[in-house]
Parts: C-alpha cells; sequence; structure tokens
C-alpha cells in the first residue's frame, strides 16, 4: 500500500506541438483536502481529465493507491476509485433527481443484476431496484435533496445542482473525488455551506478530496495543500499559507 | 365501415413502421449514428424465416429474431466500433455500405428474384359488418405490447436507466461508471430484434421478400422516427403510427399514388414547424 492515496510522476500532455500540461507531480494523503489552483487556462481541468481517463497523459503516470491507472478507459478508472463532478454541471438532466443517483450506483458489486434476470422479472431483479433505490435516497437525504427526489434534475437551483453531482460522484463508491470549481457561480452564503459540506464529505465518507477552485475564501478555508499551476507548470506546492504568499503565485494571478 | 378498416390496417401498419423506427432511435439516440442498414434487418429476418420455415413456423420466428440479433450485435461490433469517435460522415457511410453489404449477400445466396414466404395461413376474422385479417390483428396487438415492455424496460430495470445516462451525455455516464461499449451492444440487439419482428409482419401484409425488401420499410421508418424526435422513444412510437395511418387512409382515396410523396411532405412541414419532430427535446448548448 502507497503512503499516498492519490500520486502523480510527472504527468503531462500535448496537444499538437502545445504542451498544455507538463511534469505535474502531486502527492495527495488519505483524507486530504486538496487544492489544484491556478489563473485560467492553466491546465487545471485538464489534469482531471488525465486523471478520470478522458485524455490520456503523453508524459508520466499516475497511481491510486499504489496502483498505476494510466491508459485505463473512463469506466475502468471509476471502478478502481475516481469519481469526479464537472466544471460546466454535467447531470443527466432529463432523469429525476433520484435516478441521477441511481445510475452513480449501476457498477456497485452489491447491486449487480443480470440483463437475463431484469428480463425474466426475476425477484431478485425487484430486489436490487429496491435496494439501489433505497440507497440513492440516503445520499439524497445527506445532501438535503430528498424532497426533490422525483423532480426532473434539469429543473433544481444552480447550488442543488451541485450537490446532486456531488451526490451522484459519491455513488459510485470512489477513494478519491475531484471537484471542478464546485463554488462556481455561488454567492458567500452558499459557499460557506459548500464548505461545510465538503468538510463533512471527507469525515463522513472517509474521503480524499482534489478540488480545483478560484475561489480564494473556499479554498484557504479548507484544503490542507495546495499546488499552483500555471500555464501547464508547477508554479509553487504546499501548505497554503506559504503558497498563497509565494511572490511567484501572486504575481500570476495580480501580474507584475 | 370501410374506414374502420382502413384504420385498423393502418394502426397495424404503423405499428410495423414503429417497431422499426425503434431501432432507429435507440441507436441514434444511445451510439449517436444513423444506421441506415437498419432496415436491411428487416430483409435478412425475411430470408431468415424462409430457411426455417422449412422446419416449423414458430421455431422460424425464434431463429429469425435470434439471428437478427447477432447481425447487430456483429454489424455493430465490425463496422461502428472501431469507428467510435470518427467523423459522423465516415460512420454515415459506412452504414450504407453495410446495407448494400446485406443486400448484395443477399442477393448472392438467394438470388434477386421475388420468392414466396408464407408463414401461416391466419384467415381472418367477421366483426358485423367489418372483415379484418388476423395478421393485421396479431401485428396491432404485438406491437402495442412489445412497445409497452420496452418502454418499461428503459424505465424500471439498470440497464434501461444506464441507456437513458449514455444518451444523455455519453462521457458523464462513462466516468459513473457505465460500460458504454455495453450498453450499444444491447442497444443493436434490441434495435435488430425489433426490426426481425418487423420483418415477420411485414410478410402478414405481403408474403414477398426480395434483396431490396427493407429499403422502403427502413426509410418510412426513418422518417417515422424524425417526425417523432430522432432519439425519443415514444416519438418512434408516435411518428410510426401516424405514418402508418396516413399510408392507409391516402391509399383508400384517389391520392393513391401520391401517397408516398403526402408521407414525405408530411416530414417536411413537420421539421419547418418544429425542427426537432413532433416530442424531439431541444438539445441545451454545450459550452
Amino acid at each position: 500500500m502507497s503512503d499516498f492515496v492519490l500520486e502523480t510522476k510527472n504527468l503531462g500532455i500535448s496537444f499538437g506541438g502545445l504542451k498544455a500540461v507538463q511534469d505535474v507531480n502531486l502527492k495527495i494523503k488519505k483524507n486530504e483536502i486538496y487544492g489544484l489552483i491556478g489563473p485560467n487556462g492553466a491546465g487545471k481541468t485538464t489534469v482531471f481529465n488525465m486523471l478520470t481517463g478522458v485524455y490520456q497523459p503523453t508524459t508520466g503516470t499516475f497511481f491510486l493507491n499504489g496502483e498505476e491507472l494510466k491508459g485505463n478507459t473512463q469506466e475502468k478508472i471509476n471502478h478502481k476509485g475516481i469519481a469526479r463532478t464537472f466544471q460546466n454541471i454535467r447531470l443527466f438532466n432529463n432523469m429525476t433527481v433520484v435516478r441521477n443517483v441511481m445510475v452513480g450506483l449501476h457498477s456497485a458489486p452489491e447491486f449487480k443484476c443480470t440483463l437475463l434476470e431484469s428480463l425474466l422479472r426475476l425477484p431478485r431483479h425487484f430486489r436490487v431496484e429496491r435496494e439501489m433505490r433505497e440507497r440513492a435516497k440516503e445520499l439524497l437525504e445527506i445532501f438535503g435533496l430528498l424532497d426533490e427526489r422525483n423532480h426532473l434534475a434539469y429543473n433544481l437551483p444552480y447550488g442543488k445542482q451541485r450537490r446532486l453531482e456531488i451526490a451522484r460522484a459519491l455513488a459510485t463508491s470512489p477513494k478519491l473525488l475531484l471537484l471542478d470549481e464546485p463554488a462556481a457561480g455561488m454567492n458567500p452564503q452558499e459557499t460557506a455551506e459548500l464548505m461545510d459540506m465538503i468538510r463533512f464529505v471527507r469525515d463522513h465518507f472517509d474521503m480524499t478530496i482534489l478540488l480545483i477552485e478560484h475561489d480564494m475564501s473556499l479554498v484557504s478555508g479548507i484544503c490542507d495543500r495546495l499546488t499552483v499551476l500555471n500555464f501547464g507548470v508547477t508554479l509553487a506546492e504546499g501548505d497554503v499559507t506559504t503558497v498563497l504568499n509565494n511572490p511567484d503565485v501572486v504575481k500570476a494571478y495580480l501580474g507584475d | 365501415m370501410d374506414f374502420i378498416i382502413t384504420l385498423v390496417n393502418g394502426l397495424s401498419l404503423g405499428g410495423v413502421y414503429a417497431m422499426i423506427a425503434l431501432g432507429y432511435t435507440m441507436v441514434y439516440g444511445i451510439a449517436k449514428l444513423l444506421n441506415f442498414a437498419h432496415g436491411d434487418v428487416i430483409m435478412v429476418s425475411g430470408y431468415a424465416i424462409l430457411v426455417f420455415l422449412s422446419f416449423d413456423p414458430i421455431l422460424a420466428i425464434i431463429c429469425a429474431t435470434l439471428f437478427c440479433m447477432l447481425l447487430g450485435i456483429a454489424m455493430e461490433r465490425v463496422a461502428y466500433r472501431p469507428l467510435r469517435g470518427a467523423s459522423p460522415l465516415a460512420v454515415l457511410i459506412t452504414a450504407i455500405g453495410v446495407s448494400y453489404l446485406l443486400q448484395s449477400l443477399a442477393q448472392i445466396i438467394f438470388g434477386a428474384a421475388d420468392r414466396y414466404v408464407i408463414v401461416a395461413d391466419l384467415g381472418s376474422i367477421t366483426l358485423g359488418e367489418v372483415k379484418i385479417d388476423v395478421g393485421t390483428i396479431i401485428t396491432l396487438g404485438a406491437s402495442l405490447v412489445i412497445m409497452m415492455a420496452l418502454s418499461l424496460f428503459v424505465k424500471f430495470t439498470r440497464t434501461g436507466r444506464a441507456m437513458v445516462a449514455v444518451s444523455e451525455d455519453r462521457d458523464a455516464a462513462r466516468l459513473m461508471g457505465i460500460n458504454i461499449n455495453r450498453i450499444i451492444t444491447i442497444t443493436f440487439a434490441i434495435g435488430s430484434a425489433l426490426a426481425a419482428l418487423a420483418g415477420l409482419f411485414s410478410l402478414f401484409r405481403v408474403p414477398t421478400i426480395m434483396p431490396t425488401y427493407g429499403a422502403m420499410p427502413g426509410i418510412k421508418a426513418f422518417v417515422a422516427a424524425v417526425i417523432g424526435g430522432i432519439g425519443s422513444i415514444p416519438g418512434a412510437m408516435l411518428g410510426g403510427i401516424l405514418l402508418g395511418v396516413v399510408e392507409c387512409i391516402c391509399n383508400s382515396t384517389p391520392l393513391a399514388p401520391y401517397t408516398i410523396a403526402i408521407e414525405f411532405a408530411i416530414l417536411i412541414v413537420i421539421l419547418l414547424v418544429k425542427p426537432t419532430g413532433i416530442l424531439g427535446k431541444k438539445r441545451r448548448e454545450k459550452v
């Protein structure tokens, strides 16, 4: 077993001749809340896309609990234990809230049920469906979405859509949760609630969290450690106070 | 009374179109490709029934359905899966190629001449003054039951739910751990099974097959799927039944020579008024 939940080694990707991200070395410990920050276009979401198999890294590799995951498909990486949310929310809009979470539960081993069993309507099919729905409802209750469970995801207010995305990602039973700008578009009140929720997720689900964020109050409020990316390269890393007072970081954000 | 017969005929033909249209619409919704070889599965079903009919009609129907399911799975595996992520135009041309391949193979094996396939002599029943073919009634009943079963399958099974998720957002579904190859394979199998049964029901109406047998129903079902809103399962059912009823009503009037023109004119009008089809949802642009 590795000391780190997520470890990346010289992770990088080029699109054509453009080196979008180079030599990212993250070492994230269990139960850490780790921030990945940087100006727009620094390559933060690109790192997430590599970690979830959407893009294949051109250099370097990454490990989850010591197991190399590079080269796997998106679904395989999810089965291995990485789940994510999206910068521009990507729920299954025309499905109900509870069904969104049930999609997240799809691959859970305890809910295996063959297609034949479903088609023949064997008792197992009904038991599995009922248990999945119950589990989904438990998750929705935790995230305060139980009353809206039969609404279409599309019709939820923005803040609740963000929460539903986190609930759906947690339904896949990940070991590492990637949050892509969870506070985007939120007011200070909502951001404060979100911070409590992220801490709660870490404690209640025994989770390790890597998040991308622009909101510095959130970053300094909940992150244990940070990595700053700028133009695809690591500008600084370490604990929050040191990194945010680093002159290079200040310059990257505010200009000269 | 004639009108009732026409209407029952139309609903029955509409059921056939709807079943074919469901294959188009499900494959489009989930795999995001237009499988123009889908109509030819109907033709393959006809010949498969012809081959197995010498044993037993029921056995022939089961074998033809299973054979078409395997054909659909093989088609996806060999022709479409390697093109996943390729430009839609490449996939479209491949689909046309698969269509010609199936037609040509049928011509090599069975010849170009018409073959007669009498599945069973079902006769007709008389209700008061109305005389209706039993085949028509079976088609209507069976297509309604199958469509209902499919709706329930999509709504109440985990596989069905995964299918909807993949059609909503393929990448998000994959990142939630759904194996899209498996889902697409199942979609092709279901679509082809529906086409196989549509082939059987078509034989109740006209018991003749030839290698191009699937082309016209295929195109009409595609029109039905677009009218209803491609990608929408209830839309395909509605579009199919609408088209079948219009066709039978037109055929019973002096407008009969213009039936096909009228059907396509309906398509054009609907697309002008509602470009996404009757039940089609407007897609939000993703940024």
